[in-house]
């Protein structure tokens, strides 16, 4: 296999340049993730109107595939609301956790992250940031200034 | 301990080549280039000598020990305590009552923890370790803290990832109860001075625990030539199984020492009014252990010996040596640990690739290096880093193997641009 399958120029792009990076300031909701394995670490901050995701931003340390999923989210989900993010949550799962997947046609650019499944040791880089936008959207507008729910990936 | 340039000239040459035919492992490949194994500090390959020995016992001589009168119980009981009388004179213990079989380093620790610390340890007590140790030299002793109310103190060390010997020397005191600390960091390399520690702390009344599972693959230990009071080191890094390794205590203070856990093989009468306990090793070994494990690290010390501690050692500090120089040649690589004394082992950084990327294109290579916080995040977070690649070294590799790492890095550059 070939690398450039799971290092498309889509992923090198968004590592190198990360789409929607640091703090957003004032923000509605926040959380943590973590990955102890490789000790990639990133805060996913949201604006919300009402279950609409009107503005998203994330800052972190993390590998390639982990920076690079990331900022294909930020992308993606913008604008959307809980529904349509849970649907595409399901989709991107799917292309990262089964064999001869088919990436569907809605996602976009979320499609270069289709190499990680035959790397599982990075599939949890991937669905990191994922699990951590959804403790955030679960906590909601009333969870600002408090401190940050936590997810880990162990 | 500590190959230094004089000690690699006058050692013995390990026969490279000869030793590669022993690891049948080594004959696979990964991803269809030929494996190129640097990742011996997180676990070495058995020999055949190893692989045959357990085969060997399982195939012929298993049963029970320390039990029934039957001819296989007795010849289970003869190589497991053989294996016992096999160790004992691989670190020179005093006596096979030291040496306790226990699951691997981890397990030997926590033993000490919670059978010789926590039963006499109380608040105002201190227990010093370092800024290097792995997880499993420091949680245990968390552990200890939380449950008698001592104090856990750090041993700073500096940037190079050397130990800060007048800083530990000032934290000592009265009160200090335990210095647990390794032979050899397994994130960095660096081999501490035990003789000098040990000496200061027992200076102060202090118990002295040593790590020593990165240390005996690489150079001959010997316990009573370091005079610490404990040693712990595991079975697979030293070319044996998994699931065996060894605690050696000075007698007097595993005398001392209430057992660990109850059960069999480590009483002498049980009643429900009262019992009594085994004598030293058995104490501390209830249950049945890891018999035919023990057999392969007793067969897996008869190899290392076979190729001489010295002549490893030597081979061992030739390849650091030249991985640490070709590394250095190639742009955006950071030797991380870079202490004067150090063994078998090179962590590395490359600018604009995470470790975690570097190993998965280390593997798609076919070279496997560890990557990640090494079970030792106090000391990633003192150097500022997430994480780093590490390549450590054992008896059957080669300069080729460093040449094929070096190549591996040059191919991470080409993706990463």
């Amino acid at each position: 296999m070939d690398l450039k399958e799971l290092y498309r120029d889509v992923i090198l792009d968004h590592n190198k340049r990360p789409r929607n990076f640091g703090r957003l300031e004032p923000a509605d909701s926040c959380a943590d993730g973590h990955n102890p394995l490789c000790g990639d670490r990133l805060t996913v901050f949201l604006r919300m109107s009402g279950d609409r995701v009107e503005d998203i931003r994330f800052e972190g340390k993390g590998c390639a595939i982990s920076t690079a999923s990331a900022s294909l989210m930020s992308e993606a989900i913008k604008g959307r609301d809980k529904a349509e993010i849970g649907t595409l949550f399901g989709k991107i799962h799917a292309l990262l956790t089964q064999q001869n997947a088919v990436a569907d046609p809605s996602l976009g650019k979320l499609a270069a992250l289709s190499g990680v499944r035959e790397y599982p040791a990075r599939v949890k880089c991937a669905s990191l940031c994922w699990h951590t936008l959804n403790a955030a959207l679960e906590r909601g507008a009333d969870a600002r200034n408090e401190t940050p729910a936590t997810v880990s990936t162990e | 301990m500590g190959a230094t340039a004089s000690q690699a000239v006058a050692a013995p040459v390990l026969d490279v080549e000869r030793v590669r035919r022993d690891f049948p492992i080594l004959d696979r490949t990964v991803n269809g280039r030929p494996l190129v194994y640097l990742d011996s500090g997180a676990s070495s390959q058995r020999p055949i000598a190893v692989l045959r020995a357990v085969e060997e016992y399982e195939t012929h001589s298993h049963a029970n020990i320390h039990r029934g009168v039957h001819a296989l119980s007795q010849a289970a009981t003869e190589a497991f305590e053989g294996a016992r009388e096999r160790v004992r004179r691989f670190i020179n213990a005093r006596s096979t009552k030291e040496i306790i079989f226990v699951r691997g380093t981890t397990e030997a620790i926590n033993l000490v923890a919670q059978s010789f610390a926590r039963p006499r340890f109380k608040a105002g007590d201190e227990i010093i370790v370092t800024a290097l140790e792995h997880h499993a030299n420091i949680v245990p002793w968390q552990m200890v803290c939380e449950q008698t109310g001592c104090t856990l103190k750090v041993a700073p060390i500096n940037k190079r990832g050397e130990l800060l010997f007048d800083e530990y020397v000032k934290l000592l005191s009265p009160r200090t109860k335990l210095v647990a600390i390794a032979h050899v960091s397994n994130a960095l390399g660096s081999i501490l001075p035990v003789k000098r520690i040990v000496d200061a702390a027992h200076a102060q009344g202090a118990v002295v625990l040593v790590d020593g599972a990165q240390a005996v693959p690489h150079s001959q230990v010997d316990v009573r030539a370091l005079g610490c009071d404990f040693y712990a080191f595991s079975g697979h890094k030293l070319y044996g199984p998994t699931g065996i390794g060894v605690l050696y205590g000075r007698e007097e203070l595993l005398q001392s020492m209430p057992p660990w856990q109850g059960g069999g093989d480590m009483i002498l009468t049980v009643s429900f009014e009262k019992t009594t306990y085994n004598d030293l090793p058995a104490k501390f070994e209830a249950g049945t252990p890891n018999i035919s494990g023990a057999i392969g690290l007793a067969a897996a010390m008869d190899y290392v010996e076979s190729l001489g501690l010295d002549a490893i050692a030597a081979h061992e500090h030739r390849l650091v040596e030249l991985a640490t120089a070709e590394l250095q040649k190639i742009p955006g690589i950071q030797i991380i640990g870079t202490a004067a004394n150090k063994a078998s082992i090179v962590s590395f950084t490359l600018d604009g690739v995470h470790p975690h990327d570097l190993g998965t294109i280390l593997d798609h290579e076919g070279v496997a290096v560890r990557t990640g916080h090494h079970c030792a995040m106090p000391l990633m977070t003192f150097l500022g880093l997430p994480a780093t690649a590490r390549a450590s070294f054992g008896v059957y590799n080669t300069e080729q193997d460093v040449a094929s790492l070096v190549a591996a890095l040059g191919k991470a550059r080409e993706v990463f641009g």
